[in-house]
């Protein structure tokens, strides 16, 4: 399993209720299912995503997350999930309100375009960045709206939202976040881990 | 009519007060199972049928001949896997496959009982079938699951009895019928009527039958069944047996006398008057009205695990619709799954060998029942 996902199943408590919002073919929630807590369900776009999850016996909604979690009720989990689609969003901030508000604590996890490897792209290449962790191009990516580390970390101070675990990785090393290191880290993480509340 | 004579019946003792205020007691009410209970009964699945269904949902039916109606669905080794599981399937109450209806023998005038039959619900349907479990013996049932009017049926039954099946699959069906519906559905209804041979529903009485008006019913209900993309595709502007049209009415397109077809095969097996009940049950359906139109309040305390499935051509139905009963669901927290399975079929496709469909339907209870 991907190292994300221990990162992210490892901050989940035993017995909670989980909804993980873009579960894919459900690799995360089968994990969780079967080692942390049986009260998870998914929300998944992908039809043949949610027949996958459907065959590991999970409980999977066909919705998009923009259009649907609105129908979830307020503080109805006690972790919400979304896992690198934050960026895919055509309104992301709206996104973010929802899992603030269905779930007691959020997970979020987004690919860092603060990577020096992104940035090295676009100033030597000058073509847009193709990386392990952005692999499309231009023209064929999901991704609308990229950020990096530290502009997911102001958006949710600028917002007060509490951001009360920040993890970065980097070659399945996982560090920590802090106002101290949060430029270092930004240039040397590839993805970033971030828990927050309302 | 000898095989119409050996279906399996029960004759229910236990009065029913149906909602339209009458009460009914001593009933029949016929079914067929597949499959076997096993000992701690925990296996059972209840089907429900759909508007001209019938207890006959696998196998041959021995009074049409014709395959079961959820033939690719039940059987061994299949969604509902018979090797596994004991499915139970009733006629409704006011059906024409030996359950209580309107071609039912009144018992005092040793006449048919025709138009003087109540006018039901799917309610009073739901609350017939519940029935069966005590006549089984079973406690809780494993699964309920039916689509179209089954799936209404099912909505009703978890409303009815919340704690009394473990999983519940409403196929293609709605918490409440739009008013697009109860057009068609009037539509037939008229039909009906209209032909002469109806004589007010006393038809029985002169031994004959609104066939006419039955087929024409048939099929303005079966376009709606099917899907624009499907019909091009299967019939598009081929010809009926001729190189040109005939410049007259007879059937010069392939789709007419399809529709004809479909038409003159049914009033062979079906009752009109038991058409005009079942199509009003629908038209009535709207779960809901109780609650201040709050469907979430419906299922309120339901443990019932739930899977919906739509299809995406289905205009009966539309996934919008099923997708309500899945919002009301989440809204309460319940545990509930949906997919939109990819068919151009129509709402037909719950019917047909359409295997996205089957496969997840056989994957949600496989492993519902492992858990």
């Amino acid at each position: 399993m991907k190292e994300e996902f221990k990162i992210i199943a490892n901050s989940i408590q035993k017995n909670k209720s989980i909804l993980d919002v873009g579960c894919g073919d459900g690799e995360l929630m089968k994990f969780i299912y079967k080692n942390i807590s049986k009260k998870i369900r998914g929300l998944e776009l992908s039809k043949d995503n949610v027949q996958k999850c459907i065959q590991k016996g999970l409980t999977v909604i066909e919705g998009n997350a923009e259009m649907d979690l609105e129908q979830f009720p307020s503080n109805s989990f006690d972790y919400v999930i979304l896992s690198q689609t934050l960026q895919a969003f055509l309104n992301p901030e709206k996104v973010i309100g929802d899992l603030l508000r269905i779930g007691k604590t959020s997970i979020v996890t987004i690919p860092n375009f603060g990577f020096w490897k992104v940035r090295l792209n676009l100033l030597f290449k000058g073509t847009m960045p193709v990386t392990k962790t952005l692999p499309n191009e231009w023209y064929n990516t999901p991704n609308l709206h990229m950020c990096s580390i530290k502009d997911f970390v102001n958006f949710c101070n600028n917002r007060n939202i509490n951001l009360f675990k920040s993890l970065a990785l980097k070659n399945n090393k996982v560090s920590s976040i802090n106002k101290f290191n949060l430029n270092f880290k930004n240039l040397m993480s590839e993805l970033g881990i971030f828990l927050i509340e309302k | 009519m000898d095989e119409f004579n050996k279906i399996k019946k029960i004759i229910i003792k236990k009065p029913l007060k149906l909602d339209c205020g009458i009460t009914i007691k001593d009933y029949p009410l016929a079914y067929e199972t597949y499959g076997e209970l096993n000992q701690n009964k925990d296996n059972a699945i209840l089907v429900f049928h759909a508007l001209t269904g019938d207890q006959f949902a696998s196998g041959k039916n021995p009074v049409t001949n014709k395959d079961g109606w959820w033939s690719y669905v039940i059987g061994p080794n299949r969604a509902l896997d018979t090797n596994k599981y004991f499915v139970m399937c009733a006629n409704v109450i006011g059906g024409c496959m030996g359950s209580y209806g309107p071609s039912s023998f009144d018992d005092k005038s040793g006449k048919k009982i025709g138009i003087n039959f109540p006018v039901i619900t799917i309610n009073d349907m739901v609350n017939a079938q519940f029935n069966l479990l005590n006549y089984f013996n079973i406690d809780k049932l494993f699964c309920v699951t039916g689509g179209s009017m089954g799936g209404m049926q099912v909505l009703q039954f978890v409303a009815n009895y919340p704690n009394k099946s473990k999983i519940a699959i409403p196929i293609a069906c709605s918490a409440s019928h739009s008013a697009q519906n109860i057009a068609f559905n009037e539509l037939g209804r008229q039909a009906i009527m209209a032909d002469e041979n109806w004589k007010n529903g006393n038809y029985e009485l002169e031994n004959i039958s609104p066939a006419k008006g039955l087929s024409v019913a048939r099929m303005a209900a079966h376009i709606t069944y099917l899907s624009k993309k499907g019909l091009q595709e299967k019939f598009g502007r081929k010809l009926q047996e001729r190189d040109k049209i005939k410049f007259g009415f007879d059937a010069d397109f392939q789709i007419e006398s399809y529709l004809r077809y479909q038409g003159s095969i049914f009033v062979d097996r079906f009752d009109a008057n038991s058409y005009l009940y079942i199509t009003r049950a629908m038209d009535y359906f709207d779960i809901s009205k109780n609650y201040n139109g709050e469907l979430s309040k419906v299922f309120k305390n339901t443990k019932t695990k739930f899977f919906i499935i739509s299809f995406t051509s289905d205009w009966l139905y539309p996934t919008a619709e099923n997708r309500e009963i899945v919002i009301a669901l989440n809204a309460i927290n319940a545990d509930v799954g949906f997919l939109e399975i990819k068919s151009d079929k129509g709402h037909d496709s719950f019917l047909l060998e359409v295997p996205d469909f089957l496969k997840s339907l056989k994957n949600f209870i496989d492993n519902s029942y492992r858990k």
